[in-house]
């Protein structure tokens, strides 16, 4: 007999490898759109001060509110600033807050649920009922507490974000570890003697990994948004500085005669958080996460 | 064949894969079955046996779709009907009942409100006559007290008793065709034989046709007027079982025959080598080519063709009439007969008990202990050094507990336990030091649940290396080939992952991990329960031969007794967390035994067309200890009266290490069990 077996690709049970991934990602429809939107949208933040077509704080008294025009393809802002430069400004200080923000939220908020679900106990019980209490506040109105008391410089805004995003994380990660920790390894794990602190990083933490980074990917595109919404509100950003959110707020006033204005970063912005969730989406497929995809067999 | 109820013709299913290839799970399947038949269906696992019980009601998973050919009921096509049409048979005229009874049926409904509903889908009968067939079928299916069950939920009631409900269920439309796929895999010994002879009783009364789907050939040989054998998405053998289960005609039915453990016989059977082709292997020739002893080049080039053999078995084999006279596979391995010095301890359990009742709120103030019957009690064992100490009982009986305390991952509530006579064993496991944590390991029943699914084979071994000698990588990998060969591993397996093996791969990875400590003592908690039986055969082997090396002493629980008998030397029985027998496994499986023994030993069936099961006892499941007495007084057939529920009975020695816990004098005992056993067996 003839047995020809090609070494097979098992998806979601593999070492983990992230050009592997990218790549398997890219083939799907949805994470191919969403990972370019992304990829895009970084590049642009990266090299725009470099190609913008002139000074985002130049007022022009000609362009107030002016329309599109082949020297201002996106027309004007009511200061007579030039739209394209400022919406392609507008996503720098937005990516970096929330990236930041996202990834000391999943380090914190993880780590504490993987802990947590693994010792269980009186210390899980209580610190998860503050967890819960924390979850009850509507974290918008608590942020704008600590912004109108710290300021809203970035060493604020990245912590305080990253610390109302976290909690929520602990809730995702202890519900994972505890998926784990019912298994036979870990009891084997603690049978052979091995250390908490060894049982956490080599045993759970590789099985949890996906799960807090798919909730990861989530948390950020919700991130974008939640700083946006400060900016609108007159708390993220300082003027004159470009941001999609601060530019929404100031146009909006004049939608019915300049509505470029307003729509140019509101695309930006929506683009960027359906990129990132198109993304996420993609990436759970990938690893296997994702329930509603169904094995062939 | 004319006048068959339900006919697969030629059938091929298969799906297409991820690369656009097309796969067969099942290729040119014929096989058919008339009004009132019973028939066998039997495999290892992957071999598509579900996949063709469930394409005989007209249902694929999704993904699979059918290659070629059909399958007929009474002569209409079922994958050309439309769904209508199909849902009036399914339930109706082709029933099926599930493996796992106790998630098919809904939680969250009653049981009588479930059959009627499938009684009011598949027969015409006026609502206020359902009620009254419903108490009929609970009734048929042997159930007691069938009206207090129609209130109760699935839960409520045991493994045993969902599975007679789900039978029930699927008998409600009258079917013609009972399709049971692994009706009696998850339950214990007891109960299986008591449900098997249930269907027994079903088929010869309704004239129901039945089909088992088994991977367990004792069990089909109970019930099946004739057995069909898959192998690798083939039907390689049919024929009346009789003929299938004394001179099977294909060589893949014969090893997996020999491979099964007999309870009257202290060998651990011979094992097939290799492994089932995977469903994405191009197949040229016989599938079982390569694991075949009698292979030649025309298996290789050609498959063989179906052919009738003069016994009346069709068979899928070139050199079918040689089968007969073939040697086993690999001779049987002389089980665990040699006497060891007894008096060199490894392990020592005196009057250990385990109480899993955790302490109120008021009870943890006053620093009382809570006042429950303990779930393990009054455990008196000890293991000699390089012996195997087998721990028998159904689920539920403490085996499982005494493992973990041994362990250290529950300390006992009362008792000492001591290694190596002087060592305290009471303490958990994070205050045992790590050279004592290196002497016991443990081997679980599942080996992908005990297996890190995200770690190589390389990073699993080095694990205990890392952690008990401080190895450093290059050694590590040494050690870990090293340790790979002992379990008859090629290297090349260090840089895969669990879910790249098969299951006896998994678990002889696992088995290596064990001993990559070089432990005294070796914990195996049912490590075979959840193999292939002709995987069975090569991992109990393997265990033989490592003891042998190692010296180690095992502590091998099993719910199966045959497996038991093959590898231990001595045996203890346990039922509801006390012992009711201890001995050299020769005296404890012949009489006299203790009565629970006796009810264990009745119920075990073998793949012998003229074994009989022995059903003595209830099979009502128990769920606490009774807080005095005999532990097994409520079941017990041979009970004597009050004493053996108000007195804890002596144990009574034989001779040879061999006791008996009851209250029934040994002769008057063994007098009973010979009256009853010649009574049964004329």
């Amino acid at each position: 007999m003839a047995v020809a077996n090609p070494a097979r690709e098992i998806p979601g049970n593999r070492a983990f490898r992230f050009g592997a991934v990218i790549r398997e990602m890219a083939r799907r429809p949805s994470g191919l759109v969403g990972l370019a939107i992304v990829g895009g949208h970084v590049l642009l933040a990266v090299i725009s001060p470099w190609i913008v077509p002139y000074d985002f704080t130049t007022q022009n008294s000609h362009l107030v509110l002016a329309g599109p025009s082949p020297e201002h393809w996106l027309g004007g802002d009511h200061l007579g600033r030039d739209v394209l430069t400022r919406t392609m400004l507008g996503g720098r200080q937005a990516l970096v807050i929330s990236s930041l923000g996202t990834l000391i939220a999943v380090l914190w908020g993880g780590s504490l649920g993987l802990v947590l679900g693994l010792i269980g106990g009186k210390a899980d019980d209580v610190v998860m009922r503050v967890v819960d209490a924390f979850m009850a506040i509507p974290w918008i109105l608590f942020l704008l507490l600590i912004i109108a008391v710290l300021g809203t410089a970035d060493v604020v805004l990245i912590p305080t974000l990253a610390f109302f995003y976290g909690i929520s994380v602990i809730r995702i990660s202890r519900a994972a570890t505890h998926d784990v920790t019912a298994r036979d390894f870990i009891t084997a794990a603690r049978a052979r003697g091995e250390r908490m602190w060894t049982i956490v990083w080599r045993e759970i933490l590789p099985n949890v990994r996906d799960v807090l980074l798919v909730d990861g990917a989530m948390r950020w595109s919700w991130m974008i948004l939640a700083f946006s919404s400060l900016s609108f509100l007159g708390f993220g950003i300082t003027p004159p500085t470009a941001d999609w959110g601060l530019m929404i707020a100031n146009g909006r006033g004049y939608m019915a005669v300049a509505p470029w204005a307003v729509l140019a970063p509101i695309i930006a912005l929506s683009s960027m958080i359906i990129g990132v969730n198109l993304s996420a989406d993609a990436l759970a497929k990938t690893l296997g996460i994702d329930r509603a995809q169904k094995a062939p067999v | 064949m004319t006048g068959a109820l339900v006919e697969v013709n030629n059938l091929s299913v298969g799906f297409t894969s991820a690369g656009g290839a097309t796969l067969a799970i099942l290729r040119n399947v014929d096989f058919s079955f008339g009004k009132g038949e019973t028939v066998g269906l039997v495999g290892e696992s992957g071999c598509g046996k579900s996949t063709l019980a469930l394409a005989m009601m007209g249902f694929l998973k999704s993904g699979l779709r059918v290659l070629e050919g059909d399958v007929l009921f009474r002569e209409h096509d079922l994958f050309a009907m439309d769904n209508s049409a199909l849902e009036d048979i399914r339930g109706g005229d082709l029933a099926l009942i599930p493996q796992n009874a106790g998630q098919a049926l809904t939680p969250t409904s009653r049981i009588g409100r479930q059959i009627e509903e499938s009684v009011r889908l598949h027969t015409t009968l006026a609502p206020e006559r359902r009620r009254e067939r419903v108490i009929e079928l609970l009734s048929q299916v042997r159930l007691p007290e069938p009206e207090e069950l129609l209130g109760r939920y699935p839960h409520e009631v045991s493994g045993g008793q969902q599975q007679r409900v789900a039978i029930a269920m699927a008998l409600a439309g009258k079917p013609e065709v009972l399709l049971l796929d692994e009706p009696t895999t998850g339950l214990d010994v007891t109960t299986q034989a008591h449900v098997l002879e249930l269907l027994r009783d079903l088929a010869s009364e309704t004239g129901t046709a039945m089909v088992y789907v088994s991977h367990d050939l004792g069990a089909v040989a109970r019930v099946s007027d004739r057995i069909a054998v898959m192998y690798a998405g083939e039907l390689v053998l049919q024929g009346p079982a009789r003929e299938v289960l004394r001179n099977p005609a294909h060589p893949y039915a014969r090893g997996l025959l020999l491979s099964i453990p007999k309870l009257k016989e202290a060998v651990v059977p011979s094992s097939m080598p290799g492994r089932p082709p995977p469903p994405d292997a191009v197949v040229q020739g016989c599938a079982f080519a390569d694991r075949c002893t009698m292979a030649g080049q025309l298996c290789c080039d050609v498959s063989p063709p179906l052919v009738s053999t003069a016994t009346g078995e069709v068979v899928r084999c070139h050199y079918h009439e040689k089968v007969e006279n073939l040697p086993p596979p690999k001779a049987p391995r002389q089980g665990d007969g040699r006497s060891r010095d007894l008096s060199d301890t490894v392990l020592r359990l005196d009057e250990v008990s385990i109480s899993y009742a955790k302490p109120g709120v008021i009870d943890q103030i006053l620093g009382r202990q809570p006042d429950v019957t303990p779930t393990v009690d009054d455990i008196v064992l000890d293991v000699a050094r390089g012996e195997t100490l087998g721990l028998v009982g159904e689920s539920g009986s403490g085996k499982s507990s005494i493992l973990n305390t041994i362990a250290g991952l529950r300390p006992p509530r009362k008792g000492a336990i001591t290694f190596e006579n002087d060592v305290n064993l009471n303490a958990p496991v994070d205050r045992r030091d790590t050279d004592l944590l290196r002497r016991i390991q443990l081997i679980f029943q599942n080996p992908d649940a005990s297996l890190n699914p995200r770690h190589t084979v390389a990073e699993l071994l080095a694990q205990p290396l890392r952690l008990y000698f401080g190895l450093d990588a290059g050694e590590l990998r040494d050690r870990s080939i090293a340790l790979l060969e002992q379990v008859r591993l090629g290297s090349h397996y260090l840089g895969r992952l669990p879910g790249q093996m098969s299951g006896g791969e998994k678990q002889r990875v696992a088995i290596a991990r064990a001993f990559a400590a070089e432990p005294e003592l070796v914990l195996c908690d049912e490590v075979t329960s959840a193999l292939d039986v002709s995987v069975q055969a090569v991992i109990l082997d393997l265990l033989m031969e490592l003891q042998a090396r190692h010296n180690a002493a095992y502590v091998y629980v099993s719910h199966d007794l045959a497996v038991v008998r093959a590898i231990a030397g001595r045996v203890a029985v346990l039922y509801q967390g006390r012992l009711c027998e201890i001995g050299p496994s020769s005296k404890v499986y012949s009489l006299p035994s203790h009565p629970y023994t006796e009810v264990l030993l009745g119920a075990v069936l073998e793949p012998d067309p003229d074994s009989a099961p022995v059903l003595m006892a209830e099979d009502a499941v128990e769920l606490s200890p009774p807080a005095r007495g005999c532990p097994f007084q409520r079941r017990c057939p041979h009970r004597i009266g009050t004493i053996c529920d108000t007195t804890k009975p002596p144990w009574q020695k034989t001779g040879d290490g061999h006791a008996i816990r009851c209250h029934i004098p040994l002769t008057d005992l063994e007098r009973r069990q010979r009256r009853a056993d010649s009574a049964r067996r004329p």
